[in-house]
């Protein structure tokens, strides 16, 4: 075969920890021809990241590649000298991370990191550099393509600066381009416009890329073909639309079946009692930057009020109101009929207790240092007064809720534990003060799909165990129909529309409900085509 | 325990010296009278004795034995700079960490406080205290121990301000958890590994200053040993060196001794730092 590009074969990958070398690519095999896009799906651990490195030759600190052979048209990598590689990286192969915000250096214009690959090796000199990359920002759909290029990287938004990235990628018209989850840390209606001008930039150059990512339906809009991996393993690989009407393996199958959860209709409350909390006409403001405008927002009793909006659609702000963290400038927050003092250092412990945090980023709010005895004891300690035998009895008892094994996990530190198994924690540790509200601030969105669901499946049989109520914070639409009783969609600051979920997401919707909706992926390979034709016909129509 | 067990397992060569240089530094320095052959500061033989039985490293100006005082120099100049370092630690630190974790004015008014005594040069303010307090260990002690906490001050600051965005600090306060538990339990341990190393550090800078000042005569005391002090003592014989016989080169080696211990346990002081820097950073390769 001539067009054969990527020949990587029975690649074998260890990582080093606890002084051992530890297998992370178990012998996969990866072929790619000219202009073919491939995804590479699995969970997080799967490796993908480590194999789509492994395609430019290329290892973390701490691993290597043991055995395999990568041949990228024709040249063997494994082994190849740092001169070698070098002349390859950057000029016939690309990678763009996932995030961009991290990868660009904030020290230089945006124009002038494109310029730096073309020039250095030798492509193009700076000035022909300089009019490709506005050439290019035009053909990636960048608002101001001429002037863009000048600014800083913290000057532009983070979908802007994930297409500009990309150009950067194709400056020196590469053979191959790697992405690593470029979309997953923006929210919808901005993932849609990033994906579709990769899809177009890629195919107009007929440049081959390695699509990776944890979400299918954004891979089902990228891939000809698919590969699934699981710990290393690879678990099958077909043609994108065979691999999603039909896959073969269960393990595939479960992964499909994901988006399919849809919880039962919430516990009727005993009569006589009124919503557990209310919310009325609540401002709040960072200095002078007004994020909250007149929320007014009843949530009741052992239901789940899911809060839905783009980034920067004061969402996380109003979490931060609930708890105490950031005191609202006008408004009242009632607390099962007592109303809750502004600031979290005015509340006692007793009202605190009964309102827990859950949040984002589990890696960050579980201190590396503790030990999960010491997580979850301290609450334990603090608000319900536990120790000795009760307090390890009952940290126990709430491992084994959240479907953790006490005996091995009630020594471990957050380090020692999987994505998924240190939110359980985050949950356990908000259980253990026996609330009656919890905050769920974008509990999944971190966590592919197959470990999000678990997490999902978990919050909701706590809810009918214990009657909890549950405000949950998200841009995931699949994740408001799962789990959601009320929604309330929330732009700039303000409330655009709420009501129960069969309301809002039943026609006729609010023009930004449906801007929403209509952006989720979705797993048929012809949604995005198919979405962008329809937005052209509406914009048309408009001229 | 286990943990830092399995870390000392990994440990580099080069932290294996620095670790086998200090732990026989610390072993001469507290066993100083069993193995020092003769006091500090009793005249025990001739002056300038040369390199040989029972003065192995000959004697000084006064007819000391000098192996027995650089021993007991090890004891006076190490355990002086180990005491001040402590006590500009928990100065600096504890400073450090209440003005990032309290803000407002007490971070306003501390950091202030620092930069003023941070802008005057150190040697020079060290000086100026010392000639109206007077040369005592003590008010050596002190008055390096403040100047220092102002660098420590500023590390633990910024360090702390870096762990206090995390979550886990946000969930702590939602808690409703009070400062000492802020300050002890969530922020100083994830702020370890940089105070240790920069204990490392300042333990060096610290070492280095007693020597300074000792060799300009204001630091430690005569007779007490102490190897600034020796170095100074010592330095004109350069001047007098005869290298044409080996028995006469060594009294021209005279001052390299106490200087050259010095410069060893500096290096071997970094080469444990760079290891638990290198830890502390993540860094696999």
């Amino acid at each position: 075969m001539t067009d054969l590009l990527l020949d990587m074969t029975d690649i074998r990958i260890e990582g080093r920890s606890e002084r051992r070398w530890k297998p992370i690519i178990n012998g996969v095999n990866l072929r790619l021809n000219r202009g073919e896009i491939l995804g590479l799906i699995g969970e997080s651990g799967a490796g993908k990241s480590t194999l789509g490195l492994a395609a430019m030759g290329y290892t973390k600190g701490g691993c290597r590649i043991s055995g395999g052979s990568i041949k990228f048209d024709g040249q063997e990598m494994v082994g190849a000298s740092h001169n070698t590689l070098r002349k390859l990286r950057g000029a016939r192969i690309a990678y763009v991370a996932q995030s961009a915000a991290a990868a660009f250096n904030p020290a230089y214009k945006l124009i002038d990191q494109y310029c730096e690959g073309p020039v250095k090796h030798g492509v193009m000199g700076r000035d022909e550099a300089q009019r490709d990359a506005v050439e290019l920002y035009r053909k990636i759909r960048l608002p101001n393509p001429d002037q863009i290029g000048f600014r800083y990287p913290h000057q532009v938004s983070g979908g802007q600066l994930q297409r500009a990235m990309t150009a950067m990628a194709m400056s020196c018209r590469p053979d191959l381009i790697i992405f690593d989850e470029p979309t997953t840390a923006l929210d919808v209606t901005t993932q849609i416009e990033v994906l579709a001008a990769i899809r177009d930039i890629v195919r107009e150059y007929n440049t081959a890329a390695i699509y990776i990512t944890h979400d299918l339906a954004v891979v089902a809009q990228m891939a000809d073909r698919i590969k699934v991996l699981l710990r290393g393993d690879e678990v099958e690989e077909a043609p994108a639309r065979q691999m999603l009407s039909d896959p073969q393996e269960d393990y595939t199958k479960s992964l499909w079946a994901v988006r399919e959860f849809r919880r039962e209709a919430p516990q009727a409350q005993p009569e006589g009692t009124g919503p557990l909390v209310e919310i009325t006409d609540i401002t709040a403001a960072y200095g002078p930057i007004k994020v909250l405008d007149k929320i007014d927002l009843t949530i009741p009793r052992g239901s789940t009020v899911a809060i839905v909006g783009e980034s920067g659609s004061g969402k996380s702000t109003l979490a931060r109101v609930i708890m105490g963290l950031l005191p609202p400038s006008t408004g009242q927050i009632k607390f099962d009929g007592t109303p809750l003092p502004k600031s979290s250092r005015e509340r006692t412990p007793d009202l605190q207790r009964h309102v827990q945090m859950i949040h984002q980023m589990a890696d960050t709010a579980l201190n590396p240092k503790h030990r999960i005895r010491e997580t979850l004891g301290r609450p334990l300690e603090f608000f319900l007064g536990l120790k000795g035998k009760a307090k390890e009895d009952r940290i126990r008892e709430l491992l084994t809720l959240i479907e953790l094994n006490p005996d091995e996990f009630i020594d471990r530190l957050p380090s020692e534990l999987s994505g998924g198994q240190k939110q359980r924690i985050c949950i356990a540790r908000a259980l253990a003060a026996e609330p009656e509200f919890i905050i769920c601030d974008e509990v999944t969105s971190a966590l592919d799909q197959l470990v999000a669901e678990g997490i999902l499946r978990l919050l909701d049989r706590l809810q009918r165990e214990m009657n909890l109520t549950y405000m949950f914070i998200t841009h995931d639409l699949a994740t408001v129909r799962s789990i959601a009783d009320k929604v309330v969609v929330m732009q700039h600051g303000v409330i655009v529309e709420q009501g129960t979920k069969d309301e809002i997401f039943s026609p006729p919707h609010k023009p930004y409900t449906e801007l929403l909706l209509s952006s989720v992926p979705e797993m048929d390979p012809d949604w995005l085509t198919d979405l962008l034709q329809e937005r052209g016909d509406i914009l048309a129509a408009k001229d | 325990m286990q943990n830092f067990m399995n870390n000392l397992r990994d440990a580099p060569v080069s932290a294996w010296i620095g670790i086998a240089i200090v732990v026989i530094y610390a072993v001469l320095a507290i066993g100083a009278p069993l193995f020092a052959p003769f006091t500090e500061r009793a005249s025990v033989g001739v002056q300038y004795h040369p390199w040989s039985a029972p003065h192995y490293l000959g004697t000084d100006a006064l007819g000391r034995d000098v192996l027995s005082r650089l021993i007991y120099g090890a004891r006076n100049t190490v355990g002086i700079a180990l005491l001040t370092t402590a006590l500009a630690f928990l100065l600096g630190a504890t400073f450090g960490l209440l003005a990032a974790t309290l803000g407002g004015w007490f971070d306003a008014i501390a950091a202030r406080v620092v930069d003023v005594l941070m802008a005057i040069p150190p040697l020079i303010f060290a000086l100026l205290i010392l000639t109206i307090t007077g040369t005592s260990v003590l008010s050596l002690v002190l008055v390096i121990a403040v100047l220092d906490s102002t660098r420590v001050f500023r590390l633990s600051r910024a360090v702390a301000q870096g762990i206090l965005t995390m979550d886990y600090i946000e969930v702590a306060r939602m808690r409703g958890e009070g400062l000492l538990w802020l300050i002890r339990k969530e922020v100083l341990p994830n702020a370890a590994a940089p105070m240790i190393a920069e204990f490392g550090l300042r333990f060096c800078f610290v070492f280095l200053f007693i020597s300074a000042l000792s060799f300009l005569g204001l630091g430690i005391q005569p007779p007490t040993a102490d190897w600034g002090g020796m170095v100074r003592e010592s330095a004109k014989l350069i001047g007098f060196a005869n290298f044409s016989s080996w028995q006469a080169a060594t009294f021209g080696l005279a001052p390299l001794l106490p200087a050259g211990a010095i410069a060893l346990l500096t290096i071997g002081v970094n080469l444990i730092v760079d290891w638990v820097l290198h830890m502390s950073s993540g860094l696999k390769e």
